[in-house]
């Protein structure tokens, strides 16, 4: 004999973690609908720098070899990543200040779905934003090289590194006190993207700041795209440079480690 | 008995970061099932924490804290189920539109008829017309319908509204009034904080004073009201030199406190007390720049009910027959 059960729970706590997960995404697209102007300067906002830093450097440095866009290209796609940041930064604490979050908070849905929502989002605006850069790269005359595996693996790390910077935008969105902190945040990703390898050499920088470059969890991401993409990479034997790929999938699992559980602790406990 | 639908116990939290420390002194709150009730204070009584703790927003030091039957230490998801939060600022996203506000809500809700939700809602709310314009655009007081909109996408047993009229317009405030007493008239029990005296008179069918963490009187707002008496006779001296003596004469009619170079006495007859003052005043030869009788204010309330206070800014006398 079968006997049927009728399971009239509406969804289970998972489906409906992921579903409220996918409206606060979808929150976001309207957002981008509502701010055409806003979501196509954030996606060629990359590409703007590219050409300034090709044309300001591209005639006066050389790169470790070959064209000057082959080399730039990837250090520019880190940087897109690091930009991506405030994106995430900026929206958390917009939310924050306005009240938007306790709203979500006071709602009967899992925590983590608001802050999934928004992750998804930013990573799909970052995609998006990646192959604007990489269209205006090819048009640019750069090329990956060694086949569309490499390049898929070369992405991957960079959305990789991409992920872990959304947990650091989101921790600092929900910590900072007001947009003082927002605006230090945006001043202090460029100092950032500089002590690296994404532009110079860090063995012809002085001492320490040339470790600090080395180690630079954006170096280890640059140097492995760039290897992945078949583009030219700096010479230099460093131990950093001879593991940049494991370095580049570790440096973000090592982010998001620290950063995740602060981000989601911020965000249970905000406003005291 | 019934259990009521906001029950609190000895509520504290303290906060060690700030200069004077004071979240919540120990409260209790009793708010019965289908009525109104408002937390009433000046800044920094501790309203908002009232109501941040008791939304699951904040976790209290000690004391307990049940909403709708449920612990909201221990118990915070399904405190969140029977509850809608309109908190101090209007918490509504501004880049969407009012009804993409509401759809959304009503999604995370896990509404099946979330749209039908929100045209009704924006409909009742009188916002239909302005629907599907950005909130960005909005007046203060449809910020705040749409902002207690939102807060019903889900029919909440409890509502809890922090300061709804603040800073809002006498026109947009009787909006929002009418609003909330829509919502008493089917069934929701309403928690809301203000500082307005005359906003829990018109709204509340009880009422609890805060004053520096601890509750500085309750009852019915007209039983408050008798407590706090009646008009206030102000003099303003056009001399400074002039203050003491002029503290006399109102201390002929009552008790005077000095505010800000101001002689103000609480008096129950408004003629026989200005006919007393003018003739003292006439005697002693003194004109003062101002000389009038009016309404009392929410400061003067509280004077009254929670004594005399050597700083305006700290209320921590409690009255003995102020608390119960």
């Amino acid at each position: 004999m079968t006997t049927f059960t009728v399971d009239r729970t509406p969804s289970r706590p998972q489906e409906s973690m992921l579903g409220d997960a996918w409206t606060v995404t979808r929150r976001q697209f309207w957002h981008w609908r509502a701010q055409p102007g806003g979501f196509a300067v954030g996606l060629l906002f990359p590409v703007l720098i590219t050409l300034m830093f090709g044309a300001l450097f591209g005639g006066a440095i050389a790169g470790p070899g070959g064209d000057y866009y082959s080399f730039l290209m990837p250090g520019i796609f880190v940087m897109a990543m690091l930009f991506g940041l405030e994106t995430t930064m900026t929206g958390v604490n917009t939310d924050a200040a306005r009240g938007v979050t306790d709203r979500f908070r006071s709602l009967p849905i899992h925590p983590a779905a608001v802050v999934l929502g928004r992750c998804l989002a930013d990573l799909i605006y970052t995609a998006l934003g990646l192959i604007v850069l990489m269209a205006a790269g090819l048009a640019l005359g750069w090329r990956w090289q060694d086949g569309v595996a490499g390049a898929l693996a070369a992405v991957a790390l960079l959305l990789a590194l991409r992920f872990a910077l959304l947990w650091v935008g989101i921790f600092i969105g929900l910590v900072a006190t007001g947009p003082e902190t927002v605006a230090a945040v945006q001043i202090l990703v460029w100092p950032i993207s500089m002590f690296s390898n994404i532009f110079v050499d860090p063995s012809t920088m002085p001492g320490v700041l040339g470790a600090i470059a080395s180690w630079n969890p954006l170096s280890a991401t640059a140097t492995a795209t760039r290897e992945l993409f078949g583009n030219p990479t700096w010479a230099s034997a460093t131990w950093v440079n001879e593991h940049a790929v494991p370095l580049a999938v570790a440096w973000p699992l090592l982010i998001t480690a620290v950063f995740a559980p602060l981000a989601v602790r911020a965000y249970r406990r905000l406003g005291g | 008995m019934p259990q009521p639908t906001i029950d609190v116990r000895d509520l504290r939290k303290h906060y060690p970061k700030t200069a004077d420390g004071v979240g919540l002194n120990g409260i209790d709150l009793d708010v019965e099932s289908g009525t109104v009730h408002a937390l009433l204070g000046p800044n920094g009584a501790g309203k908002t924490t009232a109501i941040r703790i008791l939304t699951t927003l904040l976790r209290a030091d000690s004391g307990t804290a049940r909403v709708a039957g449920y612990d909201v230490r221990t118990q915070g998801r399904a405190v969140r189920r029977h509850i809608g939060l309109v908190g101090q600022a209007a918490a509504v996203d501004e880049v969407l539109t009012g009804r993409q506000n509401l759809l959304m809500l009503g999604r995370l809700n896990h509404l099946t008829h979330a749209a039908e939700r929100a045209a009704e809602l924006l409909d009742r709310f009188g916002l239909a017309e302005a629907a599907d314009r950005k909130v960005a655009t909005y007046s203060g007081g449809m910020r705040r319908r749409l902002d207690l909109a939102a807060a019903l996408v889900v029919d909440p047993a409890v509502l809890f509204v922090d300061e709804p009229t603040t800073g809002l317009d006498p026109q947009a405030r009787r909006d929002v009034w009418s609003a909330v007493q829509g919502l008493v008239a089917g069934g929701t029990t309403v928690l809301l904080t203000t500082q307005y005296l005359e906003e829990a008179d018109a709204l509340a069918d009880q009422v609890t004073m805060l004053a520096g963490g601890r509750v500085a009187a309750a009852g019915t707002p007209d039983e408050l009201k008798a407590r706090v008496g009646g008009d206030w006779l102000e003099i303003t001296p056009a001399d400074p030199a002039d203050l003491p003596q002029l503290r006399d004469i109102a201390a002929r009619i009552g008790n005077p406190v000095d505010r800000d170079g101001v002689v103000a006495v609480p008096v129950t007859d408004r003629t026989r007390s200005l006919v007393a003052v003018s003739a003292a005043l006439a005697d002693t030869g003194i004109e003062p720049l101002d000389l009038t009788v009016r309404r009392p204010t929410l400061d003067e309330a509280f004077l009254q009910l929670t004594g005399p206070a050597t700083d305006s800014a700290t209320y921590s006398y409690t009255a003995p027959e102020a608390t119960r």
